[in-house]
């Protein structure tokens, strides 16, 4: 019963603000309601009893991503930028994409409408004490099963780091 | 009866004792907070041979109370060209963030709004580090040059000094083992050690890196005064200046519980294994009478009368505390109250140690300059915060898999450690020499940067 308010409540905050984020034309408002979803999301996270992938979105989505969009954005002349057109090209690129994902997200629900905690139906939350101890079982997976694709995912974002590190410097 | 009724019931009769405690989080943290400023406004004049405020109240005990009554009833100004809707929200963002991070922290081991969550330690500092938005969001809204440059500054500050601690906390989870808040203490209990012994340049980096974090002196670049106004609160005035005020007040609070739970031993008292310390367990009840008679001694020699009875007043307040810390000791079916109790006065103590400190350096050490500050933090905090990493996973290393001692092994990493410290410091002085003998005799000298 209060998991599907939770869920309710978050998935109303997540969609609505969502919306609110395409629609709006100031940027720092739009960045306000996308902080707004990924916080929704959070929230949803947490309710799958997913604490480690909840605090993740927390610390890097909101606080790193997100501080780093709002200080860009801060940065650029907003009263210029917003009589510029902006990506007004993409308009029939972006139909024919979010039709396509809306279709797919669709055929994934009807087929799977039969089998109990998929598809239309909400998942049944399982009592927090059942579930072995989130971080622990991820952090196991992560470095044993996976190390192997783990290192090289973080070799590729090192290789990322000094790239824009080599590109920011002053040439002399 | 119906059934909305009775699942609300049930979510009352699980949660009640969640509910209640915060609450009075919410509810108590702002008095707090006013006392806080009243603490280092009495230690800044301490410090400087002032009295500080002495006319409300005595000695100025009343003194929050006035100032948040005047903040509750002083105008409330929206500047004509302020974005209306952020610049309701950010001090909104501010002071919740705070709050909010507070209600997984364990004051004592009885005393926490959310019980054992499993990344308690990394909630609280993800949920605490979204206050930066309150900041940011305000100083744009606010459509003012001060304000704007005082968000901009704060952040990058705060992404900086943020990596530094979080890398510093990483040496000391390693130690724990785990992320849960009551967990970590349980650690310290069982290896009978506080970690600031075991990582002491883990603990040195989260001190530098948190006074960053607060926006406190020596780095209050953010809202320096004599450049900048106020910074971001330069708009901001009556109870929306209050609600950053107290989000900044309630970090710090927050910041000193992180460092108590991970580093301090969080609510153990000195020594929680020796036995022929356990008379430490009396010092609670001893240091609450203590206060409260010095509080008898002083009500002779206020010169009104109602600062008499104010004064006994408190020691009344004092001496009821010390029966409540005391009571439980000596009678037998009261015992199960002792680690809560107990818990609670040393992870305040503790907590109040080290704002104190903060306090100290912000009445010490002269601002940074804005290019000292992110050198600080990116040429030395944070390559020497990577450094201690290894250090302390080498030491656990040769620990589990080598079979040294424990001690051994970290003094040996630690040691290396400051080695590679002590070089970082070099490379630096060598790169701040080579950029004042590089600079052109007409641009401002960067020699005499260290003058303050």
């Amino acid at each position: 019963m209060l998991d599907k308010v939770f869920f309710f409540f978050f998935a109303g905050v997540a969609i609505l603000s969502a919306g609110l984020m395409v629609t709006r034309r100031n940027a720092i408002h739009s960045a306000v309601f996308l902080i707004t979803t990924l916080m929704a999301t959070a929230g949803i996270f947490l309710q799958l009893r997913a604490e480690f992938i909840f605090i993740a979105q927390i610390i890097l989505y909101v606080g790193g991503i997100m501080v780093l969009f709002v200080f860009v954005i801060m940065l650029v002349r907003l009263d210029v930028a917003l009589h510029q057109i902006q990506f007004s090209r993409q308009k029939w690129v972006a139909l024919f994409v979010t039709l396509a994902l809306a279709l797919e997200v669709g055929v994934m629900l009807w087929s799977s409408r039969k089998v109990p905690g998929q598809g239309f139906l909400l998942p049944n939350a399982m009592p927090a004490a059942k579930l072995p101890a989130n971080t622990e079982a991820l952090a196991g997976r992560l470095f044993d099963a996976y190390l192997l694709p783990f290192e090289i995912a973080s070799v590729l974002l090192l290789v990322a780091m000094v790239g824009a590190v080599v590109m920011a410097k002053k040439r002399t | 009866m119906h059934p909305n009724l009775h699942a609300l019931l049930v979510f009352l009769q699980t949660w009640w004792v969640e509910l209640v405690s915060a609450v009075v989080i919410v509810a108590v943290v702002p008095l707090i907070t006013g006392y806080l400023v009243l603490m280092e406004r009495k230690l800044m004049a301490d410090m400087q041979a002032r009295l500080g405020p002495m006319r409300v109240g005595p000695h100025g005990l009343l003194q929050p109370i006035a100032d948040a009554v005047k903040l509750l009833i002083k105008e409330d100004i929206i500047p004509d060209n302020a974005d209306k809707f952020v610049f309701w929200l950010a001090p909104v963002v501010s002071m919740t963030a705070a709050l909010t991070s507070m209600g997984a922290i364990a004051f004592g081991p009885s005393f926490e709004v959310a019980r054992d969550i499993n990344v308690g330690l990394l909630f609280v500092i993800g949920v605490s580090s979204l206050g930066l938005f309150g900041i940011v969001l305000g100083g744009w809204a606010s459509n003012s040059h001060y304000s704007i440059m005082g968000a901009l500054r704060s952040t990058a500050q705060l992404v900086s000094y943020e990596t530094a601690a979080g890398l510093a906390l990483v040496s000391g989870l390693l130690l724990a083992g785990t992320l849960k808040i009551r967990a970590i203490v349980e650690a310290q209990q069982h290896f009978g050690v506080w970690f600031v012994f075991l990582a002491p340049v883990a603990f040195f980096i989260y001190v530098v890196a948190s006074i960053a974090e607060t926006n406190r002196a020596p780095f209050d670049l953010p809202e320096a005064e004599s450049e900048l106004v106020a910074g971001y609160m330069t708009e901001y005035s009556g109870f929306r200046w209050a609600c950053y005020f107290l989000g900044e007040y309630a970090n710090m609070i927050v910041v000193g519980a992180v460092a108590t739970t991970l580093f301090l031993g969080g609510w153990l008292r000195p020594f929680p294994n020796v036995h022929w310390m356990n008379w430490l367990d009396a010092l609670p009840a001893l240091f609450t009478a203590a206060v409260g008679a010095y509080c008898v001694y002083r009500a002779g020699k206020q010169p009104a009368r109602v600062q008499t009875w104010f004064m006994w007043g408190v020691a009344l307040a004092c001496f009821a505390v010390a029966l409540i810390l005391a009571v439980p000791l000596v009678v037998a079916p009261l015992k199960f109250m002792v680690p809560g109790l107990h818990g609670a006065f040393w992870f305040l103590l503790k907590i109040s140690a080290y704002i104190y400190l903060f306090m100290w350096l912000r009445f010490t050490l002269p601002r940074y300059r804005f290019d000292q500050l992110m050198h600080l933090g990116w040429y030395i905090l944070i390559p020497l915060a990577i450094m201690n990493v290894l250090g302390v996973g080498v030491a656990m290393i040769l620990e589990m898999e080598y079979g040294w001692n424990r001690w051994l092994a970290l003094v040996v990493t630690t040691a290396f450690t400051l080695a590679a410290a002590l070089f970082l410091l070099r490379l630096n002085d060598k790169r701040v020499a080579a950029a004042s003998s590089a600079a052109p005799p007409e641009a401002p000298s960067t020699e005499d940067s260290y003058a303050g």
